[in-house]
């Protein structure tokens, strides 16, 4: 097939997939309805396991990076969590966790949690090591108690990169949830999944609706990472990821979405 | 020394050194008022160390990189042996000058011997030519050949700073720019390599550009000193001894520095200034001999030498009793004929004595060295001499 | 492949009758007796995994070329790429199939893409980190920018960019691990086979994590053989 055809006919498979998302229709197989307001539970059901997951992953990892970067333990912890975690496959944990404990909403948000704290714990705990050490001697030499130093001090500067953690855990998840229904949890990754009862158009739609998360959710972070900012700290121009010129930090070389 | 003359000796040069020329250059920066270089003409004669210093900001590191068109010039011609550079291709032009700065910037992933054959290797000398001209510069900066194998991370700051210079000086070109070339370095380590440079200066006679913001270290380097002020305006361009001897203006007094006087005597020799003859007797010379030769001089001792001409001890009144002069044993503060008048000044000083006896190599009596004698050559009695300052790597002969 | 594995397993299930395997459990004897299933979905993985990273080597470093002196085209080209690397490898396998088909091409194309952004980013930091007086002192010296590059600011960037070649890779293996769902294969094929089995699941995810350790000690290694200067520095 010649490139124009194949360029015609995948955007004529776009817009069926664009359809798909718009107008309820017949499943394959038939029996039930699929496509149109019936993919609302699904997304209901993804923006709640991502929502879910982040929530726990922040919990854990903020308060537990911040404290080990600010006493400066654990280094050795910091870099292989971020460097083992890379090479597991999100779809094994997934299976392994529900293979445990069952096919339910909270195993799979509990092996997500596992998934998304990496990138939030190990931008936390750079972030606080990579607080200039003078900055935290004067702060100290000032009479601030070390709660005060990481209220005031480390965790104002530390917190774009912590900021960058979750942005790139968020990713992460939203992509992970794909796979939700592997463990019975119905999630958008079912139309990709099951193209037998969804169609092709089904695949196609939900993996553009996925992908559009994904990127707007990305934007989203980006904006608020740059909010959070300090501005004399903010770069010229931020695109969307990282345009930070420059020796990558351990922390953007950490990112793994799945 | 004769430019004319001046042509690259010993065992690592064989091309005649250039005569360098700027003639009206002007550099203006775009969104920028000011020239960094105003009008700057500047003649450098072919085997001399042409020092530019001046405050920060005042283009000297701009007017060398304008040599090797590391940077274009607005308007205004460079010539090199007197021909214009302006059309030649930069790259081409660049490795026949030398090129030294102070980061040195040595290759990290290449050997010493890879980073000092760099621009050879880029003139497509062949294997043979390139290693024995690596070990020939291994040898003139007093590295061990061992060490080409080595990486520069493994080598010491003052060890790194002479590989920068011998990869400089690789290809043996007529014409080398150095920029700060020994910033970065302790000042005692800066001090050797400093001389060690000035007497590799001696034998291979290049013509050299050097930068550098420490008056000090351009008196002692420079055959002719470039004084630049804001905006690449030269304010003087003369020899060290007239540097100090004659500052154009305040500027020039000002950067030279109040202790000018004493930054003279960094220059001279004590060969270089009028010694008084030494009154010398031996023993068994007659004793009223002796007497009248002390009193025909301000010193008012004799100088008891052996016979060898060697100083043994002054001898005064006390001592010159009797028919003839006999063996008496004292101290002498010797000063010789190649220490800086600075050092000779000090060796008295720290003698508590007003006069030193010269001797020569041999340990001879070459004459008597007084503080008033210095005191009046830093009066401007000797102000005739200046001319004959000797070229900075003689001065380390 | 696909049929083969689930009758394998149900043979297996009905044939031994153990406990632990009927129970879906963790049963290192089966492990050993099955090993041999996963050679072809293991080698499939490694082929995905090396295609997929030697492609988005070669983009990224083709693009990292274009941008290195046209510093404008760096916005573009991370905007870009990021974007790639955002959407999730699930949806893209999605996205491609109407215009790839079902196969390992499909598969490969996903993870490149995924890799463009981390191997970029590091060529160009690598780059942007080459000692600015060694550019100064080699440019003085008479080479021209060409020169430059290949004798001073790519051999001084390779630590960088290993750096973010190796990031690629372990990403890249864990990533492969959906690539079936494109019908490219690869060791997520028996996972999902059979989902359920603990045994299956583990065997599996040890295998991508030793595959990963395995191609991270090569690139390592090479790495360390390119590099003398780097082993005898300071």
């Amino acid at each position: 097939m010649s490139l124009p055809l194949t360029v015609a006919s995948a955007l004529s498979d776009f817009g069926d997939g664009l359809d798909f998302l718009v107008h309820q229709r017949d499943s394959v197989a038939g029996g039930v309805q699929v496509g149109g307001a019936k993919n609302l539970p699904l997304l209901s059901e993804h923006l709640k396991v991502v929502g879910l997951s982040m929530l726990f992953a922040i919990l854990i990892a903020v308060p537990l990076g911040l404290y080990l970067g600010h006493t400066k333990r654990g280094q050795f912890v910091a870099s292989s969590i971020s460097n083992v975690g890379r090479s597991v496959p999100a779809i094994a944990l997934v299976l392994f966790f529900s293979s445990y404990l069952g096919l339910e909403l909270k195993n799979l948000v509990f092996a997500m949690t596992l998934l998304a704290i990496p990138p939030i714990f190990t931008n936390a705990y750079v972030g606080v090591r990579q607080v200039d050490e003078d900055v935290v001697d004067a702060a100290r030499g000032m009479g601030l108690t070390g709660v005060q130093v990481v209220r005031r001090v480390e965790l104002p500067l530390a917190l774009p990169l912590v900021f960058g953690g979750i942005r790139t855990s968020v990713v992460n998840v939203i992509a992970t949830a794909t796979l939700g229904p592997y463990v019975g949890v119905l999630t958008l990754g079912d139309p990709i999944i099951n193209t037998s009862v969804y169609g092709d158009d089904g695949r196609i739609g939900t993996a553009i609706l996925v992908a559009a998360l994904a990127v707007l959710a990305e934007v989203l972070f980006a904006a608020i990472q740059r909010a959070v900012t300090p501005a004399p700290l903010r770069p010229a121009r931020q695109g969307l990821r990282g345009l930070r010129r420059g020796r990558p930090t351990l922390a953007q070389v950490a990112d793994t979405p799945a | 020394m004769d430019p004319d003359t001046a042509q690259a000796e010993g065992p690592s040069a064989n091309r005649q050194a250039a005569t360098l020329e700027l003639r009206n250059i002007v550099k203006r920066y775009p969104g920028s008022d000011e020239p960094a270089i105003a009008d700057l003409s500047l003649e450098v004669a072919a085997g001399e160390i042409c020092v530019l210093v001046g405050p920060s900001g005042c283009g000297k590191t701009t007017a060398m990189r304008l040599v090797n068109r590391m940077i274009e010039p607005t308007s205004g011609d460079i010539l090199v042996n007197g021909a214009s550079i302006i059309d030649r291709k930069p790259s081409e032009l660049r490795r026949e000058i030398g090129y030294a700065i102070q980061q040195i910037g040595l290759f990290p992933h290449q050997t010493i011997a890879e980073n000092i054959a760099t621009v050879p290797a880029l003139l497509g000398w062949d294997k043979r030519r390139i290693a024995e001209r690596v070990d020939e510069l291994m040898d003139l900066i007093g590295l061990e050949k061992a060490m080409a194998k080595r990486y520069p991370g493994q080598l010491s700051g003052g060890q790194r700073q002479r590989v920068g210079v011998a990869r400089a000086l690789a290809a043996d070109p007529p014409l080398m720019l150095m920029d700060e070339p020994f910033g970065a370095i302790d000042p005692i380590n800066r001090e050797r390599l400093q001389n060690e440079f000035l007497r590799l200066q001696g034998e291979i006679r290049k013509t050299i550009v050097f930068v550098t913001h420490d008056i000090d270290e351009a008196i002692k380097m420079g055959d002719r000193i470039a004084i630049l002020r804001k905006g690449g305006v030269l304010a003087q361009y003369a020899t060290p001894a007239e540097l100090l001897m004659a500052p154009a203006d305040e500027f020039v007094e000002d950067f030279v520095g109040a202790d000018r006087a004493l930054k003279r005597l960094a220059l001279q020799r004590v060969r270089d200034i009028d010694l008084w003859e030494a009154p010398t007797v031996r023993v068994g010379d007659p004793v009223s001999e002796a007497r009248a030769r002390a009193a025909a001089t301000p010193i008012g001792h004799a100088l008891l030498v052996d016979e060898d001409n060697r100083p043994v001890s002054w001898l005064g009144d006390g001592d010159l009793i009797g028919e003839r002069v006999v063996h008496h044993a004292g101290g002498l503060t010797k000063v010789e004929l190649d220490d800086v008048l600075r050092d000779a000044l000090a060796d008295l000083l720290q003698g508590k004595v007003m006069y030193g006896v010269v001797t020569d190599h041999g340990g001879r009596v070459a004459g008597v060295l007084s503080v008033e004698v210095i005191s009046g050559f830093l009066n401007h009695q000797v102000a005739g001499r200046i001319d004959q300052a000797p070229a900075p790597a003689e001065r380390l002969a | 492949m696909l049929p083969l594995l689930a009758q394998v397993k149900i043979t297996d299930r009905n044939g031994a009758g153990q406990n632990c395997v009927q129970q879906d459990g963790f049963c290192p004897g089966w492990i050993k007796d099955h090993i041999g299933d996963y050679v072809d979905p293991l080698v499939r993985h490694l082929e995905l995994t090396v295609v997929s990273v030697v492609a988005g080597f070669l983009i990224a470093f083709a693009l990292a070329m274009l941008a290195h002196r046209r510093r404008w085209l760096v916005a573009p080209i991370t905007g870009a790429t990021g974007v790639m690397y955002t959407i999730p490898s699930l949806a893209l396998f999605g996205i491609l199939l109407p215009i790839t088909g079902f196969g390992f091409v499909t598969g490969c194309i996903a993870l490149t893409a995924y890799n463009l952004l981390v191997i970029f980013r590091n060529i160009m930091a690598g780059l942007d980190n080459v000692p600015e007086a060694a550019k100064d002192a080699a440019t003085g010296m008479g080479m021209t920018p060409n020169q430059v590059l290949r004798q001073v600011e790519l051999p001084l960037a390779i630590p960088e960019i290993v750096a973010g070649v190796r990031v690629a890779t372990t990403t890249t293996v864990g990533l492969a691990a959906l690539a079936f769902i494109a019908g490219a294969g690869g060791l997520g094929e028996p996972l999902i086979v059979n989902q359920n089995f603990k045994s299956n699941v583990v065997t599996v995810g040890v295998l991508c994590v030793l595959l990963a350790a395995v191609l991270d000690l090569l690139l390592l290694l090479a790495e360390r053989l390119a590099l003398p200067w780097r082993r005898v520095a300071r």
